[in-house]
């Protein structure tokens, strides 16, 4: 990830900043700028998740990207907030403890970092509650 | 100046790793190392956590116990010894990550183990001097400890955050006094990956006497006796510094029991007397008085007074205690430790 393609998302990336539609009360991450349902007619707010949901459905990553070897093997799941919209993201827990319907809450930790002499990417990711 | 804490946070890692795992592999007797310290177990950063993470979670424990408007925070200093940057702040992403961002002043502070103390004192100034409406002064690390060295035994991670305010106060800062030398007890030279200290000299010119002349100091300013507090907190490099420590002062265990963290957590560095201030606080009732006094290698100390107000039993819930953070940990042997924290080159 290039360091300006990270600085501009990197209010959603902390603190899961999506948006809303007030007209048919849709929920969007990541953010989306136009109501898929409303279209033009759609008013569309920054919103704050909350932070909270359930795990859908989980993989264990046991060969990764390079960017990823010091994380594997790792939980990669997909979080259905409680406002509604799903993200994908790492679970942090023992690999024991993730399953399905799992209740979760967002956590700040590292995302990765370019090398040792680059930067380093922080945002969102998951742990049990 | 009316100036206290107006809310406080802490952090502190899952994983911990006991004191005989260590000494195990080095070949040391455990039983001597745990009589020497006091110290049983430390807290280990998980892969993915280091400074800034540990300092924005406490940050937004902080926020969230006293339910602060983060927009109403006009200053953050982060203090650690092993911020991830050389150069660039630690606390703009901490500013930028609980919301305060962007009218305010943030900075990193740097002096050991108590430069979370000195962001407390930093944040007491801008508020008493009508500067900002409110301060918020975090202690943060993933300390280092070479294999094998001394340090690896106590060397942990935590954060605690302290929102300063002149309304609204769970404790009331009384008084503050400093004592400060140039005393090279310990140091990390740039791009070094792991400290060096001077052994024993760290001890007697360091530590001793530094906390000794401020908490002494401030006992002298403000007329107080040991007796005139309910709880006392030292920096905890160790158990048996503090409790020497408070012995030769004149403080009682019963005052330091609550505060002494050290022995399941380890030394979280620039977290370490806030630590146990937050422990305090999360027992502590209205009226109660408070002693703290923080040390930095380098050398200095920080003593603080604090007095506890009602206020504190309507947001003492409102974030976990830091026995609940201590609770229910993950034990891992040492070369998971090695694997957390990078000691092991990939």
């Amino acid at each position: 990830m290039s360091v300006p393609r990270f600085w501009r998302r990197l209010k959603n990336l902390y603190n899961l900043i999506g948006t809303h539609c007030e007209k048919c009360g849709g929920y969007f991450y990541p953010p989306r700028n136009m109501c898929p349902k409303c279209r033009r007619n759609g008013i569309v707010n920054p919103f704050k998740f909350n932070g909270y949901g359930e795990v859908v459905t989980y993989t264990i990553v046991h060969t990764s990207a390079k960017d990823y070897s010091k994380l594997t093997p790792y939980i990669l799941a997909i979080i259905k907030l409680d406002e509604g919209p799903r993200l994908t993201s790492q679970v942090i827990c023992d690999h024991s403890d993730i399953h399905i319907g799992l209740r979760v809450k967002a956590a700040f930790r590292k995302l990765g970092e370019e090398s040792d002499k680059g930067m380093i990417y922080y945002g969102t990711k998951f742990v049990p509650i | 100046m009316n100036v206290g804490i107006v809310s406080y946070g802490a952090y502190i890692p899952r994983y911990r790793i006991r004191v005989d795992e260590i000494a195990k592999v080095w070949g040391a007797n455990a039983n001597s190392i745990i009589d020497g310290l006091m110290v049983f177990e430390k807290s280990v950063p998980d892969i993915d956590e280091d400074t800034i993470t540990i300092a924005v979670e406490a940050a937004r424990h902080a926020i969230n116990r006293a339910n602060i408007d983060p927009e109403k925070i006009g200053a953050i200093y982060t203090g650690s010894e092993s911020h991830p940057y050389a150069v660039k702040p630690s606390s703009t992403v901490v500013a930028e990550a609980v919301g305060a961002t962007p009218n305010l002043t943030v900075a990193d502070f740097e002096f050991a183990c108590k430069a979370g103390t000195a962001g407390i004192q930093a944040c007491m100034g801008m508020v008493g001097s009508g500067m900002t409406e409110l301060g918020m002064a975090i202690g943060s690390d993933v300390s280092q400890g070479a294999p094998g060295d001394a340090l690896e035994y106590t060397a942990a991670a935590g954060g605690v955050a302290y929102i300063i305010g002149n309304k609204n106060l769970v404790a009331n800062i009384e008084a503050t006094y400093s004592y400060t030398t140039d005393t090279p007890d310990f140091w990390r030279r740039e791009g070094m990956p792991y400290p060096e200290h001077g052994g024993r000299f760290t001890g007697e010119p360091g530590y001793f006497k530094h906390v000794a002349s401020a908490a002494q100091g401030l006992m002298d300013k403000m007329n107080t006796r040991p007796s005139d507090y309910n709880y006392a907190v030292f920096h905890q490099p160790n158990g048996k510094f503090p409790t020497r420590m408070a012995k030769m002062l004149g403080f009682q265990n019963e005052q330091i029991k609550q505060g002494l963290v050290v022995t399941h957590l380890g030394n979280t560095y620039s977290g370490s007397c806030m630590m146990g201030l937050a422990a305090i606080l999360d027992i502590a009732k209205a009226g109660d008085r408070i002693f703290m006094t923080s040390f930095g290698s380098g050398a200095g100390s920080d003593a603080f007074s604090f007095k506890v107000t009602d206020r504190i039993e309507e947001i003492r819930n409102g974030a976990p205690s830091v026995e609940k953070l201590l609770a229910d940990p993950v034990y891992i042997n040492y070369a998971t430790y090695a694997r957390h924290k990078g000691k092991i080159k990939l």
